[in-house]
């Protein structure tokens, strides 16, 4: 049974999971095992996206699936679901841009492959960014633009993460739109990443080599 | 400067464009730099004035266009497609503009939502018109929202026996409705005619504009302004039918936005940004099932019209570019930001004019010699035998003008073909 719906979801056979979802459910199983099937599936399907197997496309699927998933689980759920997790990341679009969608597939990303991701949405002052680390402890920064506007308030907000003494202790990835390796040159973060695939395998570069 | 006069300025540059597009050889790499927001900021004013004071916009685009000397004027109009008090009467949802909502100094930028839902599919395949008024554009206007309660357009074929349902128009808030649409399109002819003469005037210069007519991929029509990346992408699994049925349905409409309004202006040109076909957003499949065969038939259908696209397709195409090569030979401009534009050339020299090539982020935060070499490169590999247009890959806001400068100078000087 277990098998069987991490892989109608990760192989995005909505039908099949939602009625594989009922079907445990109503035989009285532990909601909890089918949420932590759910995360096995999207831990597949983020490698498959990973290595180019699916698309941004088929990542808004898996999610919409996973939605409807725990919207039939939750009412039967007793306590929060709790997941282990790999280490934090704080991702935000900078100060002047309000564009998310490449920034919640990074969420969205680092999410499913184990990560506690602080999402600070759109349109983040520096400060947040230097307050949340502050607040986190987290090792892992990731900026989000799409507009060239973007490379100034990286810049920015590298800045000020630098003048708040905080520098040595994150890493910073920047990436959207037109970012590439002069960006990165130019705000003084560490790497560019030209997807979400590298946003993930950084990460995990990152924090595996403490 | 030379000594000629605007008219053979102008000539001369339109025949150096046509020559690249025909993918002969001009007389050098004709230079194209697609001006945004640049516009504003090298002139000195704020982006917000750019939107509000149509005058001071007037005069920081010929500005740029006189010390620049491009050999297309990126179209004012198209930067600014709805003036900033017209976007504030209506009380318009879709984008956020400089000063509100966004910094005075920024950008406009859009605010996707899905405008039409999901089950909205059939209202809009029965009846586009009847569903842009009464659902679409009273959710995109927050002063047309008494539109909703409009009696269907169609049903007043009854002549005679329909005509008191005019009653509709009556109520207070449709009142306050209409008069404000009044105020609101007088506004924009006083932009338009403003826009015009700009438009004259930098004919009378001697630039050609870019283009003066817009239309989109169908598949982006429903995907920007109907459905949105969320939605369209879920469609293609859930609704697949529907979603083709849509925009096989929009096709028609954008073939006749984008002939009308170029045959109006009889400037060739149709811009045709592309926003979600990218590598990455969809797979090959999808790309080749939902994305590629309209903007084809949009691509042809312009062509047959005897008119040039020129398709932007923003972010990535690269392995897209066997898919795209299936177009009539030296008829279109395919402008590429972050496609591999020297796989372009390999893939695409013989069929389609290749424009850009030049990365925003180079001309915001580079020096002019790095400027030059990778102008340098470009002229040398995806300017050899003609078929290339120099400019940025995407529109430029950021860029520092002494890099614009040393794009265009160096691109006049060394571009010349021998």
């Amino acid at each position: 049974m277990t098998e069987e719906l991490v892989k109608a979801i990760a192989d995005l056979h909505e039908a099949e999971a939602l009625r594989l979802t009922e079907e445990r459910l109503g035989a009285g199983e532990e909601p909890h095992k089918l949420l932590e099937d759910s995360r096995k599936a999207m831990e597949i399907v983020g490698k498959r996206f990973q290595s180019h197997e699916y698309f941004i496309s088929d990542l808004m699927y898996s999610a919409e699936i996973l939605r409807e998933i725990t919207e039939i689980v939750k009412p039967k759920l007793k306590g929060a679901f709790k997941t282990e997790r790999l280490g934090k990341v704080i991702i935000g679009t900078i100060a002047g841009d309000i564009h998310d969608i490449g920034k919640n597939i990074v969420v969205f990303m680092l999410d499913v492959s184990g990560f506690e991701v602080y999402d600070l949405g759109i349109d983040v002052p520096a400060q947040k960014f230097v307050e949340k680390i502050e607040e986190t402890g987290a090792k892992i920064v990731g900026l989000s633009g799409f507009l060239t506007l973007s490379f100034d308030s990286m810049r920015e907000t590298v800045r000020a993460i630098t003048e708040a003494g905080l520098r040595d202790r994150v890493r910073i990835m920047i990436g959207g739109g037109q970012v590439d390796d002069n960006v990165r040159k130019y705000t003084g973060a560490d790497v560019y990443g030209s997807d979400a695939m590298s946003a993930v395998s950084l990460t995990k570069e990152w924090l595996g080599g403490e | 400067m030379t000594s000629q006069t605007p008219e053979e300025l102008f000539k001369e540059r339109s025949q150096r464009i046509e020559d690249a597009v025909q993918l002969k050889v001009p007389d050098r790499v004709p230079v194209a730099p697609i001006f945004c927001y640049f516009y504003s900021r090298y002139g000195g004013i704020t982006a917000e004035e750019a939107h509000y004071d149509y005058d001071k916009w007037s005069m920081v685009v010929k500005k740029t266009a006189v010390d620049f000397q491009p050999d297309l004027i990126q179209n004012p109009r198209h930067l600014i497609l709805a003036p900033g008090p017209l976007l504030e009467m209506v009380d318009f949802k879709e984008i956020k503009w400089p000063g509100h909502g966004v910094s005075p100094n920024h950008s406009f930028q859009y605010i996707e939502d899905e405008y039409m839902k999901a089950e909205e599919y059939d209202a809009f395949l029965d009846d586009p018109s009847d569903y842009i008024l009464r659902t679409y554009m009273p959710r995109i206007y927050g002063v047309l929202e008494p539109f909703k309660r409009l009696p269907p357009i169609r049903i007043m074929m009854l002549g005679y026996g329909t005509a008191h349902l005019l009653a509709a128009l009556a109520r207070p808030e449709m009142i306050n409705a209409l008069e404000t649409l009044i105020k609101a399109g007088a506004e924009s002819l006083k932009w338009r005619s403003v826009m015009s003469s700009l438009q004259e005037e930098l004919v009378g210069m001697g630039f050609p504009l870019s283009s003066d007519s817009i239309a989109l991929a169908p598949f982006d029509v429903i995907g920007d302004h109907l459905r949105g990346t969320r939605g369209i992408m879920l469609d293609m699994y859930k609704r697949p039918d529907k979603l083709m049925q849509a925009i096989e349905k929009v096709l028609p409409m954008e073939l006749q936005a984008g002939t009308f309004a170029a045959k109006r202006s009889g400037n060739p040109r149709v811009f045709i940004p592309l926003h979600k076909g990218a590598d990455g957003f969809m797979s090959s499949e999808q790309f080749k099932t939902f994305y590629w065969p309209t903007l084809r038939k949009l691509i042809v259908g312009l062509i047959d019209e005897g008119l040039t696209p020129w398709v932007l397709f923003e972010a990535d195409y690269t392995s897209r570019l066997e898919i795209i090569r299936d177009i009539p030979a030296g008829k279109a401009i395919y402008h590429f930001e972050r496609t591999d534009i020297f796989k372009a050339k390999e893939i695409l020299g013989d069929v389609v004019c290749i424009r850009g090539g030049v990365p925003n982020s180079l001309l915001c935060t580079s020096t002019p010699n790095e400027v030059k070499d990778h102008c340098k490169k470009l002229i040398d590999i995806v300017g050899k035998g003609g078929g290339f247009i120099m400019d940025a890959g995407a529109i430029i806001d950021e860029a520092k003008p002494e890099n614009i400068k040393a794009m265009v100078d160096f691109t006049k000087e060394y571009g010349v073909y021998k």
